[in-house]
C-alpha cells in the first residue's frame, strides 16, 4: 500500500480506521451490487427473450435475489460419500475470497485531473487517501495472482468432489483460464508498457485528460477487444461456459454442491463479472474519468465509475442472450491461435511504437522491421497450422 | 456484419412486446374446445339426464370412471327414464379428458367444463362423486372447495355438443343438435371446425329437428324449475 498518501506520515490510529472503513463499505457494496447483478442479469435476459423475469419478491422483482439467498442458508448442506471432507469444504471459500480481493486494487472514484503530483485523493474524516482499498505496488498483478488462485477453487472443488461431471467440469475450467490468462495477461501488459507503472492508480492517473488518453484508444483498440474475449472466457462466462455447460455436465464442478456452499461458488462467478468490469475500466476507459458538472466534485466521478461499469455488465448479459456455446475445441482454436498470436503481434508494434521516440530509431526501419517480422511469423503460423490440420484430416481417414 | 448480427436482434428485443402470461393473475381465454373437469348435467326441469348405462365407464381408456345404475323409484324418479345413475364416481389422478365418455354417453349427461384448476391433498380427495359432478340448480358445475375458479370460468362449462346423433336416434344422423339442459335449454347449435359444413347442416337441422321428440324427454318434461329443482335436489343423496 506505499501508494496511498494516507500511510505517508506514519500509521496512526485513525489511518487504521479510515482503513477498516474503506475495508467495510467495499465489502457491503459488493455484497448488495453481487445481489443487484444477479436480478439484473436475470431481468435483462427476461427482456431480451420477450419475458417479464422475477417480478413477485420486492418491486420489480428486486428482492428475488435476497430471497434465493435466505433460501440457500435452509438447504440441505450435502457432501458426497466419496468427496474428499477438508478439500470440499475449502474450495468455495478460495473461490469467494479471491474474488472478493480482486476489487481491493480498483479506484473507484477521485478526480484524476492532473497527471502530475497528487490526484484522485479525497478527504475521509480529515485523512487523505485514494477511492480504493488498496494500491499496493504490483498493481494489476494482483489481479493476475487471484485470477490464477481462484482456479485452485474451481479445481479443488471439482476433483475432491469425487464425482465424474464435477471432475470433467473443473478440468475444462482449468484448462480454459490457463489458456486464456495468457492473452489476458498481454493485453494487460500493453496497457502497463503505456502507462509505465503497474499500479492501478498510476494506470488511471496516465489516462486523464480525455477520451484520446483512455488507453481503449492510445492502444488502438486490440487490446482491450483481446482482453475483454479473455476475461468473458475467464469468467466461465457464455459463450465460454463449457465448465458449467448444463446440457452436457449437469451443472459443472459445483454439481455436488448445495445450499450455503453453492451460494458461494454462485456469489464469486457474479463478484467476478462486477471485478471485471471494474478492472476494464480502470484500464482501458479511464476509470473514475469523466466531466464534473455542479455540485460535489468528488462525488461525479463515483458516478462515472458505475456508469461504466454497468456498461459493461450490460455487454456481458447482452453475450449471454446472444451468443452460443463455442465447442471444445473451437474455444482452444479462438485462444491459441487467434488471440495470443494478435496479441504478441500488437505487443510488438506498441513495443516498438514507445521505444522509437527514446532510441531515436529511424521509423522506416522500425516499423518496416515489425511489418516484416509480424508477416514472417503469420507465415510460420499459417504453415503450421495447416501442417496440423493435414495430420488431423489424415488421421480422421485412417480412423 | 456477419457475427454481430445477433446483437442487433437481442438488442431490438428489448423493446418488443411481452409475450408471458402472469398466469394466475391473468388468464388467457381457453379455447372453446377445451376438455376440463366433467359435469353431470341435468334436464330444464330438474331431472338428470344419466340413466346408468355405463357406457362411459366402458369406453374410457383409463378406466377412471365408476358407474353403478340403479332402478328409478317410481314415486319419485331421478331421471326420467328407467334407470338413473345410482353411483357415478371419477378418479382425476387417472383421467386423460380424451373426451370419450363424452362421445359415448346417449343422453348427453356427461360433458366436460373448461375447469381445470383443481388439486388435491390426498388420493381420496382426487375421486369426484355424483354430489360433485352433478351440475347446481342453476345448470352450473358446483365449485368445490379446492378448485380455484376466477370470474367468468363457469360461464360455458356445460354440455358440449357431440359429433354423432344425440340419443341414438339415425335420424339425426350428422345433425346438430341439443337436448334442453337445465340454465341453458335447448340452445341453437355451435358451429365446430368445419364452419360452413357446420352451417348448412345446422341450417337444415334447425328446421328438421321436431323438438316435440320425445325420446330425450325434453320437451315431455315440466318447466317449472324451482319445484323441480328442489325436489331433484332433494333425490340427489340416494
Amino acid at each position: 500500500m506505499s501508494g496511498d498518501p494516507l500511510f505517508i506520515e506514519g500509521v496512526d490510529w485513525g489511518d487504521v480506521g479510515v482503513m477498516g472503513f474503506k475495508v467495510v463499505i467495499a465489502f457491503a457494496f459488493l455484497l448488495v451490487a453481487t445481489m443487484f447483478m444477479v436480478w439484473f442479469e436475470r431481468k435483462l435476459i427476461s427482456d431480451m427473450q420477450n419475458r417479464i423475469g422475477p417480478n413477485v419478491a420486492g418491486p420489480w422483482g428486486l428482492l428475488q435475489t435476497f430471497a434465493d439467498g435466505v433460501k440457500f442458508f435452509f438447504k440441505e448442506d450435502l457432501r458426497p460419500e466419496n468427496a474428499d471432507p477438508l478439500v470440499f469444504r475449502l474450495a468455495p471459500y478460495i473461490a469467494a475470497v479471491t474474488a472478493f480481493l480482486s476489487f481491493a486494487i480498483v479506484p473507484v472514484g477521485g478526480v484524476f485531473e492532473d497527471v502530475d503530483g497528487p490526484t484522485g485523493m479525497v478527504s475521509i474524516f480529515g485523512k487523505n487517501t485514494y477511492l480504493q482499498v488498496a494500491d499496493p505496488p504490483i498493481g494489476i498483478l494482483l489481479l493476475l495472482a487471484m485470477s490464477s488462485v481462484a482456479v485452485y477453487g474451481i479445481m479443488l472443488a471439482g476433483w475432491s468432489s469425487g464425482s465424474k461431471y464435477p471432475l470433467i467440469g473443473s478440468v475444462r475450467a482449468s484448462a480454459q483460464a490457463i489458456s486464456y490468462e495468457a492473452a489476458l495477461g498481454m493485453a494487460t501488459v500493453v496497457v502497463v508498457l503505456l502507462a509505465g507503472t503497474l499500479s492501478t492508480h498510476g494506470i488511471v492517473a496516465r489516462q486523464a485528460g480525455g477520451i484520446d488518453t483512455w488507453f481503449v484508444v492510445s492502444s488502438g483498440v486490440v487490446p482491450f477487444v483481446v482482453f475483454l474475449i479473455a476475461a468473458t472466457a475467464e469468467l466461465n462466462r457464455p459463450p465460454f461456459d463449457l465448465v458449467e455447460a448444463e446440457q452436457e455436465l449437469v451443472g459443472g464442478f459445483h454439481t455436488e454442491y448445495s445450499s450455503i456452499r453453492f451460494a458461494l461458488f454462485f456469489l464469486a462467478e457474479f463478484m467476478n463479472v462486477i471485478t471485471m468490469s471494474a478492472i476494464m475500466v480502470t484500464l482501458f476507459f479511464g476509470g473514475p474519468a469523466g466531466p464534473i458538472f455542479f455540485g460535489l466534485d468528488w462525488l461525479w466521478p463515483t458516478v462515472w465509475f458505475f456508469a461504466k461499469v454497468v456498461a459493461f455488465l450490460f455487454m456481458f448479459v447482452w453475450f449471454r442472450a446472444t451468443l452460443p456455446r463455442l465447442r471444445y475445441d473451437q474455444l482452444m482454436h479462438l485462444g491459441w491461435k487467434v488471440l495470443i498470436p494478435l496479441i504478441l503481434g500488437w505487443l510488438l508494434f506498441i513495443s516498438v511504437k514507445e521505444l522509437r521516440p527514446v532510441y531515436d530509431w529511424n521509423p522506416v526501419v522500425a516499423f518496416g522491421g515489425v511489418a516484416i517480422g509480424a508477416i514472417i511469423c503469420v507465415a510460420l503460423l499459417v504453415a503450421a497450422l495447416r501442417a496440423g490440420d493435414r495430420a488431423y484430416q489424415r488421421d480422421l481417414e485412417d480412423v | 456484419m456477419g457475427y454481430l448480427d445477433g446483437f442487433r436482434v437481442t438488442f431490438n428485443k428489448l423493446f418488443d412486446e411481452r409475450v408471458t402470461t402472469e398466469y394466475p393473475k391473468e388468464k388467457r381465454p381457453k379455447p372453446e374446445r377445451f376438455h376440463g373437469r366433467h359435469v353431470l348435467n341435468r334436464y330444464e326441469d330438474g331431472m338428470e339426464k344419466c340413466i346408468g348405462c355405463e357406457l362411459c365407464a366402458g369406453v374410457c381408456p383409463a378406466k377412471c370412471i365408476y358407474v353403478r345404475g340403479a332402478d328409478n323409484p317410481e314415486d319419485d324418479p331421478v331421471s326420467p327414464g328407467e334407470r338413473y345413475g345410482y353411483v357415478y364416481e371419477i378418479n382425476y389422478l387417472r383421467c386423460i379428458h380424451c373426451d370419450l365418455c363424452v362421445e359415448a354417453c346417449p343422453t348427453e349427461a356427461i360433458t366436460e367444463s373448461k375447469l381445470f384448476e383443481f388439486s388435491f391433498a390426498n388420493r381420496r380427495d382426487a375421486i369426484y362423486t355424483k354430489d360433485e359432478l352433478v351440475v347446481g340448480d342453476d345448470g352450473r358445475p358446483q365449485q368445490q372447495p379446492w378448485e380455484l375458479w376466477h370470474d367468468g370460468d363457469d360461464l360455458n362449462t356445460s354440455g358440449w355438443m357431440r359429433a354423432t346423433a344425440p340419443s341414438g336416434d339415425p335420424t339425426y344422423e350428422n345433425r346438430v343438435g341439443w337436448s334442453g339442459e337445465l340454465g341453458y335449454g335447448v340452445r341453437s347449435p355451435e358451429l365446430g371446425q368445419h364452419a360452413a359444413a357446420d352451417e348448412e347442416v345446422a341450417g337444415e337441422g334447425a328446421d328438421a329437428v321436431p323438438h316435440d321428440h320425445a325420446d330425450d324427454g325434453t320437451d315431455a318434461a315440466h318447466h317449472d324449475d324451482d319445484a323441480h329443482s328442489a325436489s331433484a335436489q332433494g333425490r340427489g343423496h340416494h
